[in-house]
């Protein structure tokens, strides 16, 4: 489903350059719940900008639900990350000036729904995260976990490949934490695919699989199975 | 073009981003209002100088003699020295270029213009059928002016003033084709004009004779007190007055190089300067003009470039949605055009009516100030300014915008 072979990604700052990956192959099949630890410098980030869409690499290849994704036009790479991927933030990112309806329903206000059926379908994932009381609320009147869970429906909303989350507890106390895993959890039972990108070993521990990064390369990737 | 979907993006954007939009708003609006306002001002100005000083045609020189100052063949300085006929048909027989001439006589002492039990002392004056051609600001409502044959068969026929016909005649009455009374001579009324220059009102208190039954009736010594000419196409203002100073000096022994012996006031010298003057008070407006509008365009470009920064997160939120950069910077665009032309817009019609405000005001109270008159503002010119604006603006916006919108989301995501 996800598969990337060879990945090398170099930035160049003036004269100098900075071998980022030097040499990635990763294999995620449908359904997996997957986790990404590493430090940071360990190029996990770039990684994830890679695998989101956000950023090009240098050589290898990246498959993704099908699609090769190389060499992409902006406008072409937009459509294939709005089609294929579900981004979930540390920081959730959501638009302060929307209610929750508006702030689900934005991905599919870039595939042409109309405002009516989009917010209609927006309402429907609310209810899956549990906040349709919370529908028109802004998120500034949210709690944190709250305003994540609008972020996650956000994530679902087109019905993606692949959802990346970016330390998506890393803003959140340990028991609202808890509550956005069991979701995860729950939406990964659904069938999809989950990569969270961490730094903690309680997010990791609850994952199926968990890759370790360093020095641009994949360490180990532990199948939480095999510890069992 | 036209999506409704992204129309209501923006409007959501607008209104609950109020201080942004106001931001953006304010800038436009003002630059637009003290454009407008200053051009309107300084087209009154315009108007109210153009009105006081231009009352003859443009290219009409009038002499009066003076006294000599120079003594000269045996005469002393400081003498008097009216004109007779005989000059100004000189005058016309011997110099080429003039293209009307007139002389103008008026009657001295006391006296009143009578009709039935009505009477008032009005000026009487004496003039040619050119002269209407000299002073254009006289213009015919009724009737007719006084014509060559008026002239030639000396005719006891007067061409008058509003304020000669309100004084002496009912509203109901036409005037024309009554008797008034001058002097003990009745003379029948052809015409009654009116004098466009408002700020000389007296000059509608006139009642026009032809010359010849001037001379004859009232002035049996011929004499003539001055006279005025117009210059032909083609001919230099400040050449025939020469060329006719010079005769005039010659058939009146003055010494050539007295240069006080006439008072010459010629309108096409006079309206070079009023020119210079015009060209003068356009280039400060305009000067003045840019300015505002150049620190509108700077305002609105940083209030744009502070916008775009604010709306970085934003843009990578939209970005990783799946947003285009090409529908980023529409949206911003869009918006900021929409703002920019509205508040444009605004300050237009409100620069527009508080001008006509002034204006009416001055009507209303009848105010008459000389140098201020009907400030108004070339439409074009306001609409050119205002699409200057609203381009600048969204030129500001866009070289931001283009960077926002290619910036990548988790750089625009990351965390401050």
């Amino acid at each position: 489903m996800l598969e990337i072979k060879d990945i090398h990604k170099s930035y160049h700052l003036g004269k100098q350059s900075m071998h980022v990956l030097r040499g990635i192959n990763l294999k995620v099949n449908e359904g997996e719940l997957v986790s990404i630890m590493g430090t940071s410098g360990s190029g996990k980030s770039t990684l994830l900008n890679i695998l989101g869409i956000l950023d090009s690499y240098d050589t290898g290849t990246y498959h993704l639900g099908g699609h090769l994704i190389k060499n992409l036009s902006e406008g072409k790479a937009a459509t294939l990350r709005n089609e294929l991927i579900g981004f979930v933030f540390q920081s959730f990112n959501l638009l302060n000036f929307k209610n929750a309806v508006e702030n689900v329903a934005l991905p599919l206000y870039y595939q042409k729904v109309s405002r009516k059926k989009r917010n209609k379908i927006a309402e429907e994932y609310l209810e899956k995260v549990g906040l349709t009381q919370w529908a028109n609320h802004l998120p500034n009147e949210m709690s944190g976990g709250q305003r994540q869970r609008v972020a996650i429906a956000r994530a679902l909303i087109t019905n993606p490949k692949i959802i990346l989350a970016d330390e998506p507890t890393g803003a959140l106390d340990s028991s609202t934490s808890e509550e956005v895993m069991n979701i995860f959890k729950e939406v990964n039972a659904s069938g999809k695919t989950i990569l969270i990108v961490t730094h903690e070993n309680e997010v990791a521990a609850q994952t199926e699989r968990v890759i370790m990064i360093k020095d641009g390369l994949i360490l180990s990737e532990d199948y939480k199975t095999s510890h069992v | 073009m036209f999506d409704i979907d992204k129309w209501q993006e923006i409007f959501q954007a607008i209104g609950k981003n109020k201080m942004r939009t106001f931001a953006t708003a304010f800038g436009v609006f003002w630059g637009i209002l003290m454009l407008i306002l200053l051009l309107g001002a300084g087209q009154g100005l315009q108007n109210g100088v153009q009105q006081s000083m231009l009352l003859d045609a443009i290219n009409s020189i009038w002499i009066i003699p003076s006294r000599t100052s120079i003594s000269y063949q045996g005469m002393p300085s400081g003498r008097d020295h009216d004109f007779i006929e005989e000059d100004l048909e000189s005058v016309d027989s011997e110099i080429s270029g003039i293209e009307f001439m007139s002389p103008e006589n008026w009657l001295e002492g006391n006296y009143m213009v009578k009709r039935q039990n009505r009477s008032s002392g009005f000026g009487v004056y004496g003039t040619r059928a050119d002269y209407f051609d000299i002073k254009v600001t006289v213009k015919t409502t009724n009737g007719r002016r006084l014509n060559l044959l008026d002239m030639k068969e000396k005719r006891k026929v007067c061409y008058i003033g509003s304020r000669v016909a309100e004084i002496l005649f009912n509203v109901d009455e036409n005037p024309v084709g009554e008797y008034l009374n001058i002097k003990g001579s009745m003379f029948k009324v052809v015409g009654v004009y009116k004098f466009e220059a408002s700020n000389q009102r007296d000059q509608a208190s006139r009642v026009y004779i032809p010359f010849s039954t001037f001379q004859q009736i009232f002035n049996p010594d011929k004499s003539v007190s001055l006279f005025a000419v117009t210059t032909a196409p083609g001919r230099v203002g400040k050449e025939l007055e020469a060329d006719i100073v010079k005769l005039l000096k010659i058939r009146q022994s003055i010494h050539p190089d007295d240069d006080q012996a006439f008072f010459v006031h010629n309108q096409e010298e006079n309206f070079k300067q009023v020119q210079a003057l015009f060209t003068g008070i356009k280039i400060f407006i305009w000067l003045v003009g840019i300015g505002t509008l150049t620190a509108g365009i700077v305002g609105v470009s940083n209030v744009m470039i502070i916008v775009v920064k604010e709306r970085t997160k934003e843009i990578g939120i939209r970005k990783a949605m799946g947003a285009t950069p090409s529908s980023i910077v529409g949206l911003i665009l869009q918006e900021s055009v929409f703002i920019t032309a509205v508040a444009g817009y605004l300050g237009l019609f409100l620069g527009v009516v508080l001008l006509e405000s002034v204006n009416y005001a001055l009507e209303a109270m009848g105010a008459d100030i000389d140098f201020f008159k009907q400030p108004e503002v070339d439409f074009q010119v306001a609409i050119v300014s205002l699409v200057i604006l609203v381009i600048s603006g969204t030129l500001a916006g866009l070289f931001p915008a283009l960077r926002a919108a290619n910036v990548k989301p988790i750089e625009a995501l990351k965390d401050e």
